[in-house]
């Protein structure tokens, strides 16, 4: 079976390519990138995708997905996430642990990598617990899970406060290879805030969390990977001044990377006035500055990537008072559009931003995607950067459509996803 | 001017001129409340639910007065703890309240921006007496209706609220209130209690009270509550009471002729020394009476603005 996706600008940052030209897949693989086709478009059994006027980069990677499942089926699904995935454009998807049972144990991974081999159209790489049941106190199996398949631990949703444990989690990792994503809150600080603090939760009398209790937590982790020497994740960095801090840890040489959500570079807490419940996220939307600085710090490098941290609820569950309503933007729809906004406003090349979706993520975890070399799985997007996408989010792919962009118009639009040379989603309202 | 909304949320929405409108009409209001038979036909017909999910007595009781004089059928539902613990969400309870006739509810919960979801979820007409830490907009009307009253003119009076400003709806309401109708507010009050960038709402912040109360017109006192204190804002009552605790020496440095307002329930010996409470100065039960003047006027408002069947 051979595909060529002709006449695309295609932009892979793992061989900095920026061309026009071909792309020639075959049994699942890139084969190579043939400047003559017209042999090849003859022969029988050929699927020959018109990339004209597209960009044809490596298929996506998110670092940070809630796939919900086992445990919160009505949530979000493998089957149902990966669906999301694929019409996002991502072709690998790093799932979080807080799953029920909490994936804190190899036979939980094995479960889910199972699940994603049968009923999953995407790759999917699961990230473990740091601690049994994400409870901050006792080191869950790490090295089991690894073997097992987890490519990361994390106890996002649910940061690991004891100071001494994180320590230890960062210095077991070490033995294999692993980063720590961190979930930096100091949930003390938070104290059950359930936005932004400022001038918005002020007005709205609702409970704030400012972005000090994100930024001591970055400044500890910083501060015990310098001392363990582990690679540190920071997840969805929302304030000025992790990103600060990030920097300068960058500058002293300390391994940390960090990734940002679309929602946290595209919308302010201003979104939360009328109490949108589906703007409350956690970490916050937080304020101008610090909406700019993430900008920033995805400009100069300090971010490193973009995450979705996709968090899909049910409608019912988002239909309640803003205080009683969970956290999560379900994002893996949107994150292409709102983030060429960051191409068209100057703050990213398209290649960069292709960068920071593929190459840089998939080297976080060290697999081996995010690329269009030869030889490598044939994961590949195809968009439209300019085709003007209504956000409609019932008709999201993802049980989530807990959105706060329905209604909003943006430009791009994925027009093919192929997992391992298999076409796995195709846009049915624009093609050719 | 007509008034045109189907609800009322918060003062933070309401123009000048709809404040001036609802004060306007409770002075009317108060007209029926000062007759023989206190009892008008302008509700009658249209089905009125008090939905209290936080238990109140003056606010509830000063409502269902309001909704009788008005002729209307009332319902008081207070759901019980246990309705709550079987699950049925708020919509869902406001949903049949809705299908049993209801054309106005009026709620009250303890967590901010309830009022808005039934507003957007329902066709009835939404009046909050009180969510969470941010509106209670009836409260506010009646202090500003007060205010009006004694001093006839609200723009240019200093007012001062003074404590537990993060948590307090009250407090709230009566700065959007009172900073729409052109008076000077100030906030005094332990900085754990001070919300954060409330001065960009147009008031003052101080941490001293001898220094904020200098001239005031108005006093506000705000209820303090004790689970505050095992929260960490303040070390004890006996300190609070020292530094934010009004009484009758404070308030010497007020004009000759300041009114001392509290939305109560008042505590005796903390917030308010028993002297002051009772003094001359001290308009607490005036408030109370007007309130339901004030309610009427709410009610009437909404239920003619064409928002009812």
């Amino acid at each position: 079976m051979k595909i060529i996706i002709k006449g695309g600008r295609i932009i892979d940052p793992s061989q900095e390519m920026d061309t026009v030209g071909n792309v020639l897949i075959e049994n699942g693989v890139i084969k190579g990138f043939p400047s003559d086709i017209r042999g090849l478009e003859k022969e029988p059994g050929v699927r020959v995708i018109d990339a004209t006027g597209k960009v044809v980069s490596p298929g996506f990677v998110d670092l940070h997905v809630h796939l919900r499942e086992p445990g919160f089926e009505h949530k979000e699904t493998i089957r149902t996430g990966c669906e999301a995935a694929a019409a996002g454009g991502f072709t690998s998807v790093v799932c979080m642990p807080n799953t029920n049972p909490v994936n804190d144990n190899a036979s939980v991974t094995e479960y889910i990598l199972l699940k994603a081999r049968t009923q999953g159209m995407v790759n999917v790489f699961p990230v473990g617990a740091i601690t049994k049941g994400q409870r901050g106190e006792i080191l869950a199996e790490i090295g089991e899970m690894w073997e097992a398949g987890c490519v990361a631990v994390s106890d996002d949703g649910r940061p690991v406060m004891n100071s001494r444990v994180m320590r230890h989690a960062m210095e077991y990792v070490k033995a294999f290879g692993i980063p720590v994503i961190s979930h930096a809150e100091d949930i003390n600080l938070s104290a059950n805030g359930v936005m932004n603090e400022g001038f918005y939760s002020t007005v709205l009398g609702l409970r704030g969390i400012p972005n000090a209790s994100e930024e001591v937590m970055v400044a500890r982790d910083i501060t015990l990977a310098e001392l363990t020497g582990a690679h540190l994740h920071i997840a969805h960095v929302s304030t000025r001044g992790s990103v600060r801090l990030i920097r300068d840890a960058k500058e002293r040489g300390i391994r940390v990377t960090a990734e940002a959500t679309p929602h946290h570079f595209t919308l302010t807490d201003k979104a939360v006035l009328d109490y949108d419940t589906n703007a409350k996220v956690n970490p916050p939307l937080r304020s101008e500055e610090d909406v700019e600085a993430i900008k920033e710090g995805l400009r100069d490098g300090t971010i490193d990537v973009i995450a979705t941290d996709h968090a899909p609820h049910s409608e019912d569950e988002k239909k309640v008072e803003f205080d009683l309503a969970p956290f999560g933007i379900s994002g893996l729809e949107t994150a292409l559009p709102l983030s060429l906004k960051l191409v068209k406003d100057g703050v990213l090349t398209l290649p960069e931003l292709i960068k920071k979706l593929t190459l840089n993520p998939a080297r976080i975890i060290g697999i081996q995607k995010g690329t269009l070399r030869v030889g490598s799985a044939a994961d590949v997007v195809v968009f439209d950067t300019d085709r003007v996408v209504k956000v409609d989010r019932y008709r999201f792919r993802s049980k989530g459509k807990n959105t706060p962009f329905h209604g909003w118009e943006l430009s791009g639009c994925v027009i093919y996803t192929i997992v391992g040379g298999k076409i796995v989603y195709s846009h049915n309202v624009c093609c050719f | 001017m007509r008034f045109q909304r189907k609800h009322i949320l918060g003062l933070g929405e309401l123009s000048a001129e709809e404040i001036k409108l609802i004060l306007d009409t409770a002075e009317s209001m108060k007209e029926v409340s000062e007759r023989d038979v206190k009892k008008v036909p302008a509700l009658k017909g249209v089905t009125v639910v008090n939905l209290f999910f936080e238990p109140s007595t003056r606010t509830r009781s000063s409502f269902e007065i309001a909704e009788k004089r008005l002729s209307a059928d009332v319902l008081n539902f207070t759901p019980a703890q246990s309705s709550v613990v079987k699950g049925e969400t708020l919509l869902d309870t406001a949903r049949n309240l809705e299908a049993m006739g209801a054309s106005v509810i009026v709620i009250r919960h303890s967590m901010s921006g309830a009022p808005w979801l039934l507003a957007r979820e329902l066709s009835a007409s939404i009046i909050n007496a009180g969510d969470g830490s941010h509106e209670h907009p009836s409260q506010a009307l009646l202090d500003l209706f007060t205010v009006r009253e004694i001093k006839k003119e609200i723009r240019g009076l200093k007012v001062l609220i003074v404590g537990d400003i993060a948590h307090s709806r009250v407090a709230r309401s009566n700065i959007w209130g009172f900073v729409k109708l052109g008076a000077e507010v100030r906030l005094v009050g332990p900085p754990t209690m001070i919300p954060r960038d409330i001065e960009k709402l147009d008031v003052s912040v101080f941490y001293n009270l001898e220094e904020a109360i200098r001239d005031v017109d108005v006093v506000m006192m705000l209820r303090i509550q004790k689970e505050r204190q095992e929260s960490g804002l303040f070390p004890s009552l006996r300190e609070y009471s020292k530094f934010y605790g009004l009484t009758r020496d404070k308030l010497k440095l007020a004009k000759d002729d300041v009114i001392v307002m509290h939305p109560g329930p008042i505590n005796r010996g903390i917030e308010l020394s028993s002297e002051v409470a009772d003094d001359v100065h001290s308009v607490i039960l005036d408030q109370v009476a007007n309130g339901i003047a004030v309610r009427m006027a709410m009610l009437y408002l909404v239920a003619s603005a064409g928002g009812t069947e």
